[in-house]
């Protein structure tokens, strides 16, 4: 009994440990460019920007997830598809003057269709995603660029940036600090901790097993910290940036998606045994379908957040994004064979490409080193999920 | 003093928590076929792996003497250079090769230039010719069976020179005419002076070909029985491996068969999918009542499987027709899903390839079939989820720490548990069972057999495919045969016979030459 008990605990320390592996990473980079940079990367500025810079990595990577869940299949295309869609844009806007909502409408509506289009020889004709995607991505890069006839297209807009790059401000209460960013975050740091507790004796009441309340509350504490201290640095910056309540809005639902829904569960399915997924009664063609269709429409909806933070459209808008997007979930802990992941692991795994990204700018490293780091660090994070499952499969 | 060939003594080994190996010893003659049982988990396949250096030297404790010296292994390809030969259960073959280049994979025959192809085909058609195979060395092996591939693989062992060859599980997706073939060939080769280790779970068939037979429990060495007389006991051996008396293989069962049909199919006919004019299941009928254990009989490629997938949403073949009541009912089902949602379950015969997602948890898989009924508009009750795992757990006694393992940790026994609480939480009325014991133990087998009887006597109807004949004579309550796609008889199990049935597959293969002489 006694050795059982050591190493059942044992066991849960080195499963916690390597559930945390991530944030663990996340906390060391950050201190050590915080370090680096001397604290400019705690600067207020920095960091209301470090999330707005990787907006398109967080949001796309929410995508992207889906997409490796059904068996490691990437989209290569999605960098395309967000300069098409920031194109057409970018050129409904100056050419035809068309109201700013309808061209957003217009651009999510034809994103679906491009996904569709994807989702179609994918899931139903079962050409394999990485050479569907890879025709996609020369072909709506070259029709992106044809639309833009090989100029920049400025994007004059008031409304159209104001719905993605404006910041929350309520005149009563913010002058010199943006009192009402740190406001909404102690609000929501309550109500996290409410909630918990609510749910917790709601379990409790129906008698279901419990995560240990030192755990529990720990991490709740952890995060609520976190989301203080980064309510306070808005609040001394501009306040609550609107693409922030954007990013969240995909983060949420998607987080939403793959752990609470039926919908959901199939993605893992069928990355974990497509032929199991099917024999339990599971369409996976709908599955691959559907993980293609929502990647453009994400794709296609970053490049109206970029469009609007960059202000301006080019054939090279973003060029090798879909590396970025891919890179999150690799570092985040999605497993190169499919039927692993989580979407709060690859928001830690964007926010740390972020943090590389940002530090190293701000250390003023050379953008061609940039690249080593990055493809390093992403080589260490597969590395690291391929050792340890590998081992733990062993045991 | 005997020729001992090999003398494996005190090996021990250790994995992190459990003592896989406790002092196990082995002594293999010269020139005699030793058996290797026990239940799964009982250290057959680790012990085996020490002696093929799969787990270097140094890794565990012990010595072992091989032809008089003492061998430390640090590779296979170590082992092999002695003229030892490992095949094991799940074969070692590149489905897009040829048997040809899957023969001297890793050992080519060089010529001046690279690969020297004329010799590698031509020393291939030997050695497959000593076991027995026609094919041309050039087939790919994708296009040959199951049992073809494990006479590739001896063929390759023999073209390494292997003086010992062990064999893990080779009989275990073959039928009953398959194995007995490779049975013989060990019994050939021995004549030949070959030494083979057999590990298997089918005690027939080591009491037909073992002349020592080692039992393995917990990681330790029961006992070794001589079976030079062919007159071993199994009951004896069961009683070693599972360290309790077995009194009964197959549980009874309160028969409680009512006279309503739950599945009833009239001439049923698939077509294969690719081959769209060969026919795989031809002009089948037949029925099952509520209550009822149903049996299909037949050689590996009779349709069995075929027949099932087919009648399950049309998971195989095309040009499907015949008509097929569920209840009473017709119906058409399009898909698995409408298969499902009319009350037919089908539990394949791979667990690992087609049953279960390993890599997910028990409690996901348990639910898997129908999510539904642990959701509501599409949102997961994980709490529902977590108490269904929980009830199959302890209703199906599934050992495991937690319902949130993996399910790739678990024991092949408690992998085909799982597969049943995925099938039993589905609600079917029909419950099509492929080879539902295939590669598990004794004990695990027994608890199978309890859980099928519990669902029959439930009002559920079960369809058991099944290539081990004295299984189907003690579970079922009548038995199909099947061969070449047709169902050629259908005897009450009181009154089966293995000889019956297999007098009922040879009679139909006989009728079928004569007819094809007159159409000719």
């Amino acid at each position: 009994m006694k050795g059982t008990s050591i190493k059942t605990s044992s066991t849960k320390t080195s499963s916690l440990l390597k559930k945390y592996t991530m944030t663990i990473a996340l906390v060391v980079v950050f201190v050590f460019f915080t370090l680096l940079t001397r604290g400019r990367l705690l600067y207020p500025q920095n960091i209301s920007n470090l999330l707005l810079q990787n907006s398109y990595v967080l949001v796309m990577a929410c995508g992207m997830l889906l997409c490796i869940l059904t068996g490691g299949n990437v989209d290569l295309s999605v960098g395309s598809v967000l300069c098409l869609v920031a194109a057409i844009a970018a050129q409904l806007m100056s050419k035809l003057n068309m109201n700013p909502i309808l061209t957003i409408v217009i651009c999510l509506l034809i994103s679906a269709a491009i996904g569709a289009w994807q989702g179609f020889w994918i899931g139903n004709i079962h050409i394999p995603p990485f050479i569907a995607t890879l025709a996609g991505m020369f072909l709506f890069r070259g029709l992106g660029r044809v639309l833009l006839d090989s100029k920049t297209v400025n994007i004059q807009d008031k409304t159209f940036l104001n719905i993605f790059t404006s910041y929350i401000q309520v005149p009563a209460i913010d002058k010199d600090v943006y009192w009402s960013a740190f406001i909404v975050g102690i609000i929501v740091a309550v109500a996290i901790v409410v909630f918990t507790t609510f749910s917790r004796a709601n379990k409790a009441r129906k008698g279901y097993e419990l995560t240990p309340a030192s755990i529990a509350y720990g991490q709740i504490a952890a995060i609520d910290v976190l989301i203080i201290a980064y309510c306070w640095e808005l609040a001394h910056y501009k306040g609550i940036p609107v693409m922030l309540l954007w990013i969240l809005l995909v983060v949420l639902l998607y987080t939403f998606i793959t752990s609470k829904t039926a919908f959901g569960r199939y993605f893992y399915a069928v990355g974990g045994n497509e032929k199991a997924t099917k024999l339990s009664g599971i369409d996976t063609r709908k599955v691959y379908f559907a993980a293609y269709c929502s990647m453009s429409i994400l794709a296609g909806f970053s490049g109206l957040l970029m469009a609007a933070r960059i202000g301006s459209v080019s054939g090279d808008t973003g060029l090798s994004y879909e590396m970025d997007a891919i890179g999150a979930c690799f570092i985040g802990g999605a497993s190169a064979y499919g039927g692993t992941g989580t979407v709060p692991g690859i928001v830690v795994g964007a926010i740390l490409l972020g943090v590389i990204n940002q530090g190293m700018s701000i250390y003023g490293l050379d953008n061609n080193w940039q690249y080593v780091i990055k493809g390093i660090v992403l080589l260490i994070a597969v590395v690291f999920d391929v050792v340890s499952n590998h081992k733990t499969g062993k045991a | 003093m005997a020729d001992n060939i090999l003398v494996m003594k005190n090996i021990t080994k250790l994995y992190p928590g459990v003592k896989a190996l406790d002092n196990v010893n082995l002594t293999v003659e010269r020139g005699s076929i030793h058996a290797l049982v026990g239940e799964n988990g009982a250290g057959k396949s680790t012990l085996m792996n020490i002696l093929s250096g799969t787990i270097p030297h140094g890794n565990y404790d012990g010595n072992i003497l091989y032809d008089g010296h003492e061998c430390r292994f640090k590779s296979v390809r170590e082992s092999e250079k002695l003229g030892i030969v490992i095949i094991h259960q799940e074969l070692a073959l590149v489905s897009e090769l040829s048997i040809g280049e899957n023969m001297f994979l890793g050992n080519e025959r060089r010529g001046r230039f690279g690969i020297d192809w004329d010799e590698t085909y031509s020393q291939a058609a030997r050695l497959m010719r000593q076991v027995g195979l026609k094919d041309s060395p050039t087939t790919l092996v994708k296009d040959i069976g199951t049992g073809k591939q494990q006479l590739v693989e001896i063929a390759k062992a023999l073209s390494k020179n292997v003086k010992l060859l062990i064999l893990d599980e080779p009989t275990s997706s073959l039928n009953e005419e398959e194995s007995k073939m490779l049975l013989n060939m060990l019994l050939d080769f021995k004549k030949q002076g070959m030494t083979s280790i057999i590990i298997s779970h089918k005690l027939s068939e080591i009491s037909y070909v073992a002349d020592k037979i080692t039992v393995l429990r917990d990681g330790s060495t029961i006992e070794t029985i001589d079976n030079s007389g062919r007159d071993i006991d199994e009951y004896r051996i069961i009683r070693g491996m599972v360290g309790r008396e077995i009194t009964d293989r197959y549980p009874k069962r309160e028969r409680k068969i009512s006279s309503e049909q739950s599945l009833c199919v009239e001439n049923w006919c698939v077509c294969h999918p690719v081959y769209t004019e060969k026919r795989v299941v031809n002009n089948v009928s037949f029925y099952v009542k509520k209550g009822e254990i149903v049996g299909f009989s037949g050689l590996q490629g009779a349709g069995r499987t075929e027949l099932a997938r087919s009648i399950f949403g049309r998971s195989y073949g095309t040009a499907i027709t015949g008509t097929l009541k569920v209840n009473g009912k017709e119906v058409k089902l399009k898909n698995e899903r409408e298969a499902i949602e009319a009350g037919i379950a089908y539990l394949t015969e791979d667990r690992k390839e087609n049953g279960l997602i390993l890599i997910d948890t028990v409690a996901r898989n348990n639910t898997m079939a129908r999510l539904e009924k642990v959701s509501r508009h599409g949102i997961i009750d994980v709490n529902k989820e977590n108490r269904v795992a929980e009830t199959y757990k302890e209703k199906l006694r599934i050992k495991t720490p937690t319902i949130q393992q993996n399910v790739n940790n678990l024991s092949g026994g408690n992998q085909q548990k799982v597969l049943f609480s995925k099938w039993m939480f589905a609600d079917a009325d029909v419950l099509i069972m492929d080879e539902p014991t295939r590669g598990i133990d004794v004990g695990a087998k027994y608890e199978i057999y309890c859980i099928m009887n519990d669902l029959a006597m439930q009002g559920k109807s079960i369809v058991m495919i099944s290539s081990e004949l004295p299984e189907l004579l003690g579970m079922c309550d009548r038995i199909y045969v099947m061969n070449e796609g047709e169902l050629v008889a259908e005897m009450d199990a009181a009154d089966a016979t293995q000889e019956l049935i297999m007098e009922a597959i040879l009679r139909s293969d006989k009728k079928k030459a004569i007819e094809e002489c007159k159409g000719a």
